[in-house]
């Protein structure tokens, strides 16, 4: 069976020289086609600027921006505690995983991450990994909603809501959990949760199965995505790419691995890498982590200390007055609780003045906070590094050469989402 | 530990340029006290010490200090896995440093942001335009003296703006007060509190 | 009675034949039947994603197609924060849709600006647009926007289509 490409360039390069040759033959000009920002796609308010010949691009500029809320500048007007909420809504396919990221990075500026309770890291790591199915489902739903297998969307959409219905026991909302705390989490696992936990797990793996079946190695499927935007090695790392895009170029960093927090050493589980660095190995570096997640989440099940209700009573928040609120009867009849309470809610954790930056793997990519603080309960700067934002720079380069039926193929690849580009 | 070792070769290597690394929290520190050589500095990384992934670049507005604007640059080594910070400060009048794309591609977009955030320019950049806010927004938000709730704008055409109903707030508290009435939440708009 | 809304119908009587005004039957038509054109911008367009798949079909309520396509649609859902560089965009999409149309305003950020009270934000959406059924909660439940469209539907019930038709085509000749 001949490969659909092969009339065609392959390289991109050369694609590129062979249209502008043409070009001097036939009267044309290149078309600019405004792919704008609402658009069908459903990665948010992306809008791309493309200067076609034809049918293939010559030059692609992003303009993102359509939802710049102005997060870093609030950040600097609330205190730590009241910033959370926010950190939910930068990658909201996986708010869980914002939430356990920005816990850490002030976690890490007030020196006590490693003094969190054993119980504690463990549900965050569950939550984290809970996130990186549900935000893999999701882009893997869209990605394949896009290229037409709509079947696939709504197979992931109906095991997100398993998720939801998880994260709703856990804190009360379907996403946009704000589930951490400074020092800890809201408040510990309900009854029941981890045996639904486990129910979810047995659910999820025959469901990707399916779509599996639906797409890995379909021969439609696989013509679209194989060899198309192949990003090198070097790029790569020159672009700054991160999380399976970058592990899908063949780099294995990770930074469970390289440069582990919580409770991740104690736990056994392999980084997929690919090899080509397109689109198709994207989409398997992604399905592959889902099954490692489900093997994490497996292991915490088993392995939480004080186990599914917590019989040992064991502390799911460090047990620092000035950092975690104290328990409401002693606040209503101790003194010092009473004052903990007052400077925490109106002055925030007081962090000391230094700066840390803390990268964190989120499903996208490396979710970095920067924080630079004078003291006190505000920070006096907060930078955020969203892995989105750099992935989206890449596009300049990896979309000259393709075609425009490619664009949402590769888009769906890179797999971001424009709250957290664009903060 | 492999950042500080870099950070004492960079300091063999560029001398007075370079001041002692600092360390907080496991992180290393070098400040470059010439932000016109910070390419030469970012070169001699990434080539000579294996810094080849650049995390972020971050600008702080240190407003009503000299120099203004602080730019922090993370990089990190993928084969070593060691990270390190630089440092350097630009004043306000200049407001103007080189740029490092041609070290690392990843720049492009980070100064960019960069500059329409707090309107620090790169010279040398390829593409110097605003990313975030639209082409011909007057003002820098990030900065200090620009109030949350924002300026009134309007560009025909293109966009507009109005200022936020923030009903007299936010009330925040001041880092780094040296009381408790001094660091108690109040109305720390710049401009003053709006009615 | 005189009443825009109601369908009456007895079959002994009327048999296989329904008798009712043609503001009924148009109303009931358009209500029945309103195609949700999604301004997904933020986090709210992945509730309104989940609204279309399968745990709570829109597709039940009528709402069977999600047309991107402005101009074959009839109700525009602003779901997720606007900003002052979208706002030129979602007005001109508005614009473009045919008479009769609504809109929704899905969570907290459409309706009034939300928790962004920032120099990018606008603050709500019916500073361009007008609005006809507002949602909050942040974001809604899939359940509320349902909700929502169930109120949309018995105010689009109430219209007087039959006069302003009239009164246009008064006005032309």
């Amino acid at each position: 069976m001949t490969d659909v490409r092969k009339t065609e360039f392959h390289d991109p390069a050369a694609r590129v020289a062979q249209a502008t040759e043409e070009l001097h033959d036939v009267q044309g000009e290149r078309m600019v086609l405004n792919m704008g920002p609402s658009h069908p796609a459903t990665h948010g308010v992306l809008r791309i600027v493309l200067e076609l010949d034809g049918e293939i691009i010559t030059k692609a500029d992003p303009d993102i921006g359509y939802l710049h809320r102005g997060d870093e500048k609030i950040a600097e007007n609330m205190t730590y505690t009241q910033f959370i909420p926010y950190t939910d809504r930068l990658d909201y396919l996986a708010p869980l995983a914002n939430n356990v990221a920005y816990a850490l990075a002030v976690e890490k500026l007030l020196g006590i991450e490693k003094d969190l309770p054993p119980r504690c890291q463990y549900i965050r790591v569950m939550c984290e990994e809970l996130a990186r199915i549900s935000s893999h489902l999701l882009g893997l739903g869209a990605f394949a909603m896009d290229l037409g297998a709509v079947t696939v969307f709504l197979l992931t959409f109906n095991e997100r809501e398993k998720i939801y219905n998880l994260a709703e026991s856990l804190s009360g909302a379907r996403f946009t959990t704000s589930y951490t705390r400074i020092g800890g989490v809201m408040r510990d696992l309900p009854p029941g949760w981890t045996d639904q936990c486990r129910k979810f797990c047995e659910e999820l793996i025959p469901a990707l199965n399916e779509v599996e079946t639906l797409l890995t190695r379909n021969r439609i499927w696989v013509d679209r995505v194989r060899n198309l935007a192949v990003i090198s090695k070097e790029d790569a790392i020159d672009y700054g790419l991160s999380g399976p895009n970058l592990r899908g170029s063949g780099i294995e960093w990770d930074l469970r691995k390289n440069q582990p927090y919580l409770c991740y050493p104690d736990l056994e589980f392999d980084i997929p890498i690919g090899s080509v660095g397109d689109c198709y190995d994207r989409y398997l570096v992604r399905i592959e982590e889902i099954y490692q997640s489900v093997r994490i989440l497996h292991q915490c099940l088993d392995k939480i200390p004080g186990g599914a209700d917590n019989k040992t009573g064991e502390p799911v928040n460090v047990a620092d007055g000035k950092i975690v609120l104290p328990p409401k009867d002693k606040v209503m009849t101790s003194m010092e609780e009473l004052i903990h309470q007052f400077m925490l809610v109106t002055e925030g954790v007081n962090c000391p003045p230094g700066e840390i930056y803390f990268g964190h793997e989120n499903p996208k990519g490396e979710l970095g906070f920067y924080i630079n603080s004078r003291g006190g309960g505000t920070p006096y700067r907060m930078k955020i590094r969203s892995p989105s934002f750099v992935n989206l720079s890449i596009i300049p380069k990896i979309f000259p050469g393709c075609l425009v039926s490619d664009i949402l193929a590769i888009l769906g690849s890179l797999d971001f989402v424009m709250g957290e580009c664009d903060r | 530990m492999p950042a500080l070792e870099s950070a004492q070769k960079i300091k063999a290597r560029f001398g007075d340029l370079i001041s002692e690394p600092t360390e907080f929290h496991g992180e290393i520190t070098i400040k470059i006290s010439n932000a016109e050589r910070i390419v030469e500095v970012c070169e001699f990384a990434r080539k000579e010490l294996d810094f080849n992934y650049l995390v972020d670049i971050s600008s702080v507005d240190n407003h009503g200090e000299d120099p203004r604007w602080t730019v922090v640059y993370h990089l990190r080594g993928l084969a070593h896995g060691g990270e390190l910070r630089l440092k350097t400060g630009v004043n306000e009048e200049k407001s103007e440093l080189p740029s490092v794309t041609t070290v690392w591609k990843t720049a492009d977009w980070h100064e960019r942001e960069i500059y329409d955030m707090m309107g620090i320019r790169f010279r040398d950049h390829p593409d110097l335009r605003r990313i975030l806010m639209w082409e011909g927004y007057p003002y820098f938000p990030l900065r200090k003296d620009f109030p949350l709730a924002g300026k009134s704008t309007d560009v025909p055409g293109i966009a507009f703006t109005k200022p936020a109903p923030l009903e007299g707030g936010p009330f925040v508290t001041l880092p780094s007060g040296k009381d408790a009435i001094e660091r108690e939440p109040r109305v720390r708009n710049p401009e003053g509190p709006s009615s | 009675m005189q009443t825009r809304s109601e369908i009456g119908y007895d079959s002994k009587i009327e048999g296989d034949a329904i008798v009712t005004r043609v503001d009924a039957a148009l109303n009931w038509f358009r209500k029945n039947s309103i195609w949700p054109m999604p301004m997904g911008l933020a986090c709210c367009a992945i509730e309104l994603m989940a609204t279309g798949a399968s745990r709570f079909d829109i597709a039940r309520f009528g709402s069977e197609v999600m047309r991107f396509s402005p101009r074959q649609a009839d109700c525009m859902i602003v779901a997720g924060t606007v900003t002052y560089k979208m706002a030129g965009a979602v007005k001109r999409i508005y614009d473009q849709m045919p008479e009769p149309k609504w809109v929704i305003a899905m969570g907290a950020c459409a309706s009034t600006g939300g928790m962004y009270r920032s120099y990018a934000v606008l603050q709500g959406v019916d500073n361009i647009i007008p609005v006809d059924v507002y949602v909050s909660g942040c974001p809604p439940r899939p359940e509320a926007l349902l909700d929502a469209l169930m109120k949309l539907q018995n105010k689009v019930a109430k219209e007087p289509v039959l006069e302003r038709l009239t009164a246009i085509a008064a006005l032309k000749s």
